[in-house]
């Protein structure tokens, strides 16, 4: 492997130098820009386009639509990451029927009540990005990955003020370009594929619906 | 002289283009992707900016290409990501078996990976006891009826619902045939969340391996890589070493073309960023992440300066989408890991141009491939050079299998020709015999019998060229 590791990059060193690469004009990413309700707009289209469902709230009110939705859906059981501050506080809230079910332990523990039986899980974000339509996710200890993953609903809260222009601004915004952790996520809709002939077909591996709890936070 | 093992794709491709089915589901799959991706792109000047910027991104990243993996081998150490290299397929497939045995995993799920139907890796784990199961839809049903996949991104392309339900309804436990796409998803759904569940290990592909932050990003769209990469215990990662970049930041405009090229979507549903195992306090993830590093002949293909932009390609499939003739005879006729244009280029450069000299000869160079292409690869000047290495010999060259092309009868034909060209006299009696008497040749001649299996005779003009000119300048002057 060693040997493998040095006669690779010997041959790769031995390359004749090429010319210098063609000039980089960064412009036509820099330009995607728009004002702050319009940003709000724009991600909404593109996820609806992809067949996410919106929920609006207020900064003060969105447990309770979080919790709405779980009633009118008769949602039984929903999971959520204990560590996360905007978790904790649905929790603390909470007075719906579904069970809220903490992410509290390793999933080794309940690997197949989580794939068999949990109907909903609930992350925060960490933004969106408006060009494209899609939030981001930075999921860890407090928001385990697989919250937004198993789950054949995933319900996720995006505050408005979060939104970024393009995926390019986000990584310059939110210092990703330094420093990422094990897991960081872009999601713009339900699980989907169109592998066969073409058809878009939703909820084939991951969530089946993708909620966004959107949070009108702009003054 | 061509060796007996040489594949010949005109072969292959003739029988393609007679079963209808085949060309009937390319022509609707392939006009469906040209609709789409031009509906990304309104702005033509838009476009051309994002090729550019996407061309020069990969082009400086190909420039450090040395340096920037050993930069990605020490940031995801650094992150707890081991990193293993492998020259070749052999290599790479047992370093995984090694692996895979070193934790006792006897069950994988697999997400799309090229590099590894490249290794012909799950025929390999199959035969050592490990089931690896792919869990791409497509790749699901292709692997049921143990095909390979006849499109890099859409690998079961070439089928239609009818053919899929029935090897649904008699391949899947309890299945009822149905057409219906959603049902139809829904059973594999069934099948495979089980399968992600007890999975001991995860294999999957990258799309672009950061070298500053050690970070590996996989773009798709039915969550079965985060599936893989996120739910087993481990999770191995296999790359061929010319996708890495420099930086996050490079990787915005690459994945904006990417996926718009690809498939038209602006964006993809899943863009995961993976950059280490399961980290301290965390509830989920693998314990272990391995990156197996592939060369498998890309590093002599580095060392050539006008053939290296092969290696800028990031896999998106437009050539192939937009190529006249994959259109026509679909994936399976190239028998390469990557068909269509790109494949065309990339198999005879890793296979050897001698064995694979037909493929670099299936294409009318209409260009179509390199207008597309989002990194600007010139496929058509590529494979007009390809083909002269195929016949000659020449020693600065690193190309696998220089000069193996030449065959005696290429030979002689040019030889004649040259000996006709230089002898005006006999050149002129034989142009008269062939406007005079052209006609008669029997369609089943040899070589005019190539041309005559699809088409139409040619028949020579009655008078050649030179004769008219002189006939025309009789009455003018």
């Amino acid at each position: 492997m060693t040997e493998a590791r040095t006669a690779i990059l010997e041959r790769l060193s031995a390359a004749p130098a090429g010319g210098p690469p063609p000039p980089e004009d960064t412009a036509v990413m820099a330009r995607r820009h728009w004002p702050a309700a319009e940003r709000v707009a724009r991600l909404r289209k593109g996820m609806e386009t992809v067949r996410t469902e919106f929920l609006e709230a207020s900064p003060s009110d969105w447990p309770s639509v979080v919790q709405n939705f779980c009633d009118h859906e008769g949602i039984k059981s929903l999971l959520y990451g204990p560590g996360n501050g905007d978790a904790a506080a649905l929790a603390a809230s909470w007075d719906g029927d579904a069970t809220l079910l903490p992410y509290d332990r390793p999933v080794e523990a309940f690997k197949t009540q989580l794939f068999t039986e949990v109907e909903a899980g609930f992350t925060s974000t960490v933004g969106g990005i408006a060009e494209t339509g899609g939030i981001l996710l930075m999921p860890g200890p407090d928001e385990p990955r697989l919250l937004s993953l198993v789950p054949p609903i995933h319900i996720a809260l995006l505050r408005a003020s979060t939104i970024q222009d393009s995926l390019w601004s986000a990584i310059t915004n939110l210092g990703w370009g330094d420093s990422l952790p094990p897991n960081a996520l872009l999601i713009s809709g339900p699980s989907k594929t169109a592998d066969i002939e073409q058809t878009l077909a939703y909820g084939v591996h991951g969530p089946k619906r993708l909620i966004v709890v959107l949070v009108n936070d702009l003054r | 002289m061509h060796a007996e093992t040489d594949i010949l794709f005109r072969e292959s491709a003739a029988k393609a283009l007679l079963d209808p089915h085949l060309r009937a589901n390319f022509r609707r799959a392939m006009d469906g992707l040209i609709t789409k991706r031009k509906a990304q792109f309104p702005d033509p000047a838009d476009l051309q900016e994002l090729r550019h910027l996407s061309t020069a991104i990969r082009s400086r990243s190909l420039l450090n290409l040395p340096a920037l993996l050993v930069q990605l081998e020490a940031a995801c150490t650094r992150n707890g990501i081991q990193v293993h290299w492998a020259e070749t397929c052999e290599q790479a497939n047992q370093l995984v078996l090694d692996i895979l045995q070193a934790q006792g995993a006897t069950r994988l799920v697999k997400g799309k990976s090229m590099v590894s139907e490249e290794m012909h890796l799950n025929a390999f784990l199959e035969s050592h006891g490990i089931e690896a199961l792919e869990s791409d839809l497509g790749e699901y049903i292709i692997q049921l009826d143990g095909e390979t996949p006849s499109h890099i991104i859409m690998p079961a392309i070439h089928k239609n619902k009818d053919q899929i339900a029935r090897q649904f309804s008699q391949k899947i436990k309890d299945a009822k045939y149905t057409e219906d796409v959603d049902e139809l998803t829904a059973m594999a759904r069934k099948v495979l969340r089980q399968k992600f569940l007890e999975a001991d290990a995860g294999i999957s592909g990258v799309n672009f391996a950061v070298a500053n932050t050690g970070t590996l990003c996989l773009v798709e769209n039915e969550g079965n890589g985060r599936m893989s990469t996120h739910v087993p215990p481990l999770h191995i990662a296999i790359m061929g070493l010319e996708k890495v970049v420099a930086r996050l930041e490079d990787v915005a405009p690459l994945y904006a073309i990417l996926t718009r090229s690809a498939t038209g979507q602006a964006v993809s549903t899943y863009f995961n960023l993976i950059s280490g195992p399961r980290g301290e306090g965390e509830k989920d993830g693998p314990q272990a992440v391995h990156l197996v590093i592939l060369d498998n002949g890309r590093s002599r293909i580095y060392g050539d300066p006008q053939l290296q932009a092969t290696l800028r390609c990031i896999r998106c499939g437009a050539c192939m989408n937009h190529c006249p003739v994959y259109t026509r005879v679909g994936g399976h006729a190239y028998e390469a890991t990557y068909p269509g244009p790109i494949g065309k280029i990339l198999t005879p450069q890793m296979e050897g141009v001698g064995v694979r000299h037909d493929l670099l000869h299936g294409s009318s160079l209409c260009g179509a491939c390199g207008e597309v292409c989002p990194v600007e690869i010139p496929i058509p000047d590529i494979l007009v050079r390809l083909r002269r290495e195929a016949t000659h010999q020449d020693p600065a060259s690193f190309v696998a299998g220089k000069g193996t092309g030449r065959t005696d009868a290429e030979d002689r034909a040019w030889r004649l020709w040259a000996a006709l060209s230089k002898r005006p006299g006999l050149y002129r009696i034989l142009t008269w015999f062939a406007t005079r008497f052209g006609w008669a040749l029997p369609s089943g001649a040899p070589l005019i019998r190539d041309w005559t299996r699809f088409r139409t005779k040619p028949i020579p003009a009655r008078r050649s060229l030179s004769e008219r000119m002189r006939a025309e300048r009789g009455t003018h002057d």
